[in-house]
């Protein structure tokens, strides 16, 4: 317990301090001088903000904001500066109380799982349920991407891993039967948590979509409150795109939520602010690794801390 | 957030023309356009400050060309450019003289590795290589069962050796090669973040083994800002020959290109435009360079359109529309060209200056399906003369196709009018000055075939583009001027 607990401290280090190196060393070199906020200050801040995948609109709204405090006197020092900006951001980032929301007792709850390719979808569903079985949940996977090439054996191996059981098909099976024969199995056994693999699928390819609502709805046929949460999956490395995926998803799929992967690169996921503020999405894990225990609720004090690289 | 680039840099030109001069003011103003342009599509912000130098010494240096508007030079300056960061397109594979060509494929988690190793092997095979793949993905759960069913999809044997590791499996696959007379092997390796400095030192170590003939990095299309520093990790311990873009097939702009060809000056080879094995192409920077700008991607457009239509069905069809013979057949054979064309949306996307007013609309695509059940419940006698179904033959097209005879109604309604409207609808760029202001467009308005077809070829040109949308915006403006008027 402690080990995994020292564990997941150092990862989550290793992993930030990759991100403070590049970000949180340019602000602090900033904020270090001293100096006084003037346009090249600015021009500074406003490129290791876009450095950090925040994109256009949001980082032209807090340097908006910023010169407005900075004329009305409320920031004049750079930790003023630097109080400020972690405070915008951290405010927009605030995750649910619950990890998930659970169904009512004695009904499994749903979690489906999509994103766009090589997202990261099947290697989150072998921490989540290895995250939930070691919370003493009785866990079922699904496997609902069998488009992919041995997506399936992939999947069947985190199942082992995380020593839950699994409900698949053939590559090439109906994706849709899969699901509602893995919900139909939760019911029938009484395991608290299903997880849904899906393909991976461009967002912009309606038909696909088209097939994901399908999905959604047959798991509806015998459970209608399911799914109880809708995953989406988004790549830390991915740049703007991110917020359209997002968009897409949401409205075709009812998303309830992200998971962050790849955060152990050196990649922000900045992303995930715009896609909080335009779309209302929390964040609520963090992938920070290939392992079965790289997995963490997401901390937006964290997640900001190490962009601005403060520990 | 979602506004289209195109739209703004339209009224950047706008704003440019008229004033005659290019000035440092009216540069700068336009530029700052530019660099959102840029940095929306993911471009790296240092990367774009460069670039931006670059087109200002040129723009400023220049003198402005006699009747081209300042605006459009820019314009210019900046697109051409992009190309030249881009570099000219190269999908050459340099073959070894003797012995097997060793192609290392490296990239980061999910990038599209193994998939390329299977799309680069088909292609090959296609080419009448004898490939060779190598498994040598010891990371990822299943990455081996994966390889090795792309494999037998494209009948390309798949080496892999259980209990080595990856540099010492590596070798011994190439050596396989040699001995099986394979005359191209393609390494598929583990992804790997360029922070991983174990994994890393484990791929430098497969390229001393195996000294590949070609390394290239696979990397995915939606990358942001971050693609500067793989790429540059990726390039310092492997000096990479090429880059494979994936997932192009998305909607992402893909600035990461410029990214990464500005950081590490080597060619892209590929580019990955599908799940499939056959969906790999080579890569075209002034496409790239328009799709960057947000200006639509019309040749991409056009190359769909002709796939999907028969270039003589279209002449004959034509035919039939000036000599008025236009009948429901026709229109069913219309409606599922637009069909294998794919997603209505996915396609007006691509034309420039339409795809900001359909981003917000929710194009209801099953109103194409309920037309073909329609007219396929009808019979020959009945497509060839729609003006003479009655009551009863409707309410048994109706009932054939799972419809109302409502429906059957409104069809027939909505081929007369359009069988009127097409003497006048000549090509697109009427069809774009016909658009409405409202963006929600009626079922009948989507379905209007004419639209698209029946010569994209012609409708599509290049060179009409700009043409088309100046025409567009000049004629919104006059209907909205109308409009106030009547009001009044
Ligand atoms: N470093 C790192 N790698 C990750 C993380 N999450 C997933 N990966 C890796 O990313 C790659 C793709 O992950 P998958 O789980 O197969 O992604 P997917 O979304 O299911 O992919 P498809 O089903 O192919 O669309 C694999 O190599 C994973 O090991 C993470 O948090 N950090
Ligand atoms: N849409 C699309 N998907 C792709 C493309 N290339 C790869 N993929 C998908 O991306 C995911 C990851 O690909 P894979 O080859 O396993 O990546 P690897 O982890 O780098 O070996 C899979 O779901 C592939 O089907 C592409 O060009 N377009
Ligand atoms: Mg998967
Ligand atoms: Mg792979």
């Amino acid at each position: 317990m402690f080990k995994a607990l020292g564990r997941f401290f150092t990862k989550i280090k290793e992993g930030l301090t990759k991100t403070r190196k590049l970000i949180g060393g340019a602000l602090r070199a900033l904020i270090g001088l001293g100096r006084t906020i003037d346009q090249t200050f600015l021009d500074e801040l406003e490129g290791t903000l876009l450095a950090a995948d925040i994109g256009v609109a949001k980082t032209e709204e807090i340097l908006t904001e910023l010169k407005r405090r900075y004329k009305a006197g409320e920031v004049a020092k750079g930790e003023d500066l630097l109080a400020f900006l972690k405070q915008s951001l951290r405010a927009e980032l605030q995750a649910p109380d619950q990890e998930l929301a659970w169904a009512a007792k004695g009904t499994p709850t749903v979690v489906l799982v999509v994103g766009v390719n090589g997202a990261g979808k099947t290697t989150t569903i072998g921490k989540l349920a290895a995250r939930y079985k070691q919370q003493g949940k009785s866990v079922l996977i699904a496997a609902g991407d069998t488009y992919r090439a041995a997506a399936i054996e992939q999947l069947g191996i985190w199942a082992q891993r995380a020593g839950v059981e699994i409900i698949k098909s053939q590559q090439g099976g109906d994706a849709a039967a899969v699901a509602f024969d893995a919900v139909a199995a939760a019911q029938a056994r009484g395991h608290d948590l299903v997880i849904i693999d899906t393909a991976g699928r461009l967002h912009n390819k309606e038909h696909l979509m088209r097939e994901l609502e399908k999905l959604r709805r047959v798991i509806q046929k015998r459970l209608p409150e399911a799914p109880h949460e809708t995953l989406l999956i988004l790549d830390a490395t991915a740049g703007q795109n991110a917020v359209q995926q997002a968009k897409i998803f949401k409205d075709a799929m009812g998303v309830t939520g992200l998971v962050l992967t790849k955060l152990d690169g050196t990649a922000k996921g900045g992303a995930a602010l715009t896609i909080r503020r335009e779309l209302g999405l929390p964040v609520r894990f963090i992938g920070v690794g290939e392992q079965i225990d790289d997995l963490q609720p997401f901390d937006p004090d964290a997640f900001v801390n190490a962009i601005f690289g403060d520990e | 957030m979602f506004t289209q680039i195109a739209d703004r840099f339209t009224s950047i030109f706008n704003r440019f023309r008229g004033s005659g001069t290019l000035t440092e003011d009216n540069l700068k103003e336009g530029l700052r356009e530019v660099r959102r342009a840029l940095l929306e599509a993911d471009v790296n912000v240092g990367v774009v400050k460069t670039f931006l130098d670059a087109v200002t010494a040129k723009a400023v240096g220049e003198s402005v060309l006699k009747g081209v508007a300042p605006g459009q030079q820019v314009v210019q300056i900046v697109h051409d450019e992009l190309i030249a960061v881009m570099g000219a397109a190269d999908s050459a594979i340099p073959f070894a003289k003797a012995g097997p060509t060793v192609i290392l494929m490296a990239g980061l988690q999910g990038s599209g590795k193994t998939t390329t190793c299977g799309k680069l092997a088909r292609m090959l095979k296609e080419q009448g290589k004898r490939p060779l793949l190598v498994a040598a993905d010891l990371q990822r759960p299943a990455a081996i069962d994966q390889l090795k069913i792309l494999g037998g999809q494209i009948g390309v044997p798949v080496f892999h050796e259980p209990g080595l590791k990856a540099p010492e499996l590596c070798a011994r696959g190439v050596n396989h090669a040699q001995l099986d007379n394979r005359d191209v092997v393609i390494l598929d390796t583990a992804g790997r973040l360029h922070v991983d400095d174990a994994l890393m030192a484990e791929v430098a170590d497969i390229h001393r083994r195996t000294t590949p003939h070609q390394t290239y990095l696979v990397i995915d299309a939606m990358t942001g800002q971050d693609a500067v520093h793989s790429a540059k990790a990726f390039n310092d311990r492997l000096s990479l020959d090429g880059v494979v873009v994936t997932k192009l097939d998305g909607d992402t702009r893909g600035g990461a290109i410029v990214s990464l060809r500005a950081t590490i000056g080597k060619p892209i080879k590929f580019v990955g435009t599908g799940e499939k094995l056959d969906a790999l192409q080579p890569f075209h920077p002034d496409r790239m360079a328009r799709r960057i700008l947000g200006m639509g991607d019309v040749l991409t457009f056009v190359e769909k359109a002709q796939a999907a239509v028969d270039e003589t069905e279209a002449k004959k069809l034509e035919e039939r529309i000036k000599k008025n013979k236009f009948d429901l057949q026709d229109f069913q054979d219309q409606l599922k060209a637009i069909q294998r064309m794919g997603s209505i949306k996915d396609l007006l996307g691509l034309i420039p200056g339409v795809g900001a007013k359909f981003s917000e609309l929710n194009i209801d695509e099953s109103v194409f399906r309920r037309y073909q059940a329609m007219i396929g419940s009808m019979t020959k006698y009945e497509r060839s003369q729609p003006e003479l179904i009655d009551m009863g033959r409707r309410r048994r097209i109706a009932l054939g196709s799972g419809t109302s005879t409502n429906d059957v109604q409104a069809l027939l309604k909505h081929f007369l009018t359009m069988k009127k409207m097409m003497g006048k609808m000549g090509d697109f760029q009427e069809m774009a000055a016909r658009l409405p202001d409202n963006p929600h467009l009626t079922p009948e308005q989507l379905a209007n075939p004419q639209a698209f077809m029946p010569n994209p070829n012609k409708l599509f040109a290049r060179k009409d583009d700009q043409d088309a949308l100046k025409k567009y915006r000049q004629e919104r403006k006059r209907k909205k001027m109308l409009a106030k008027k009547n009001r009044r």
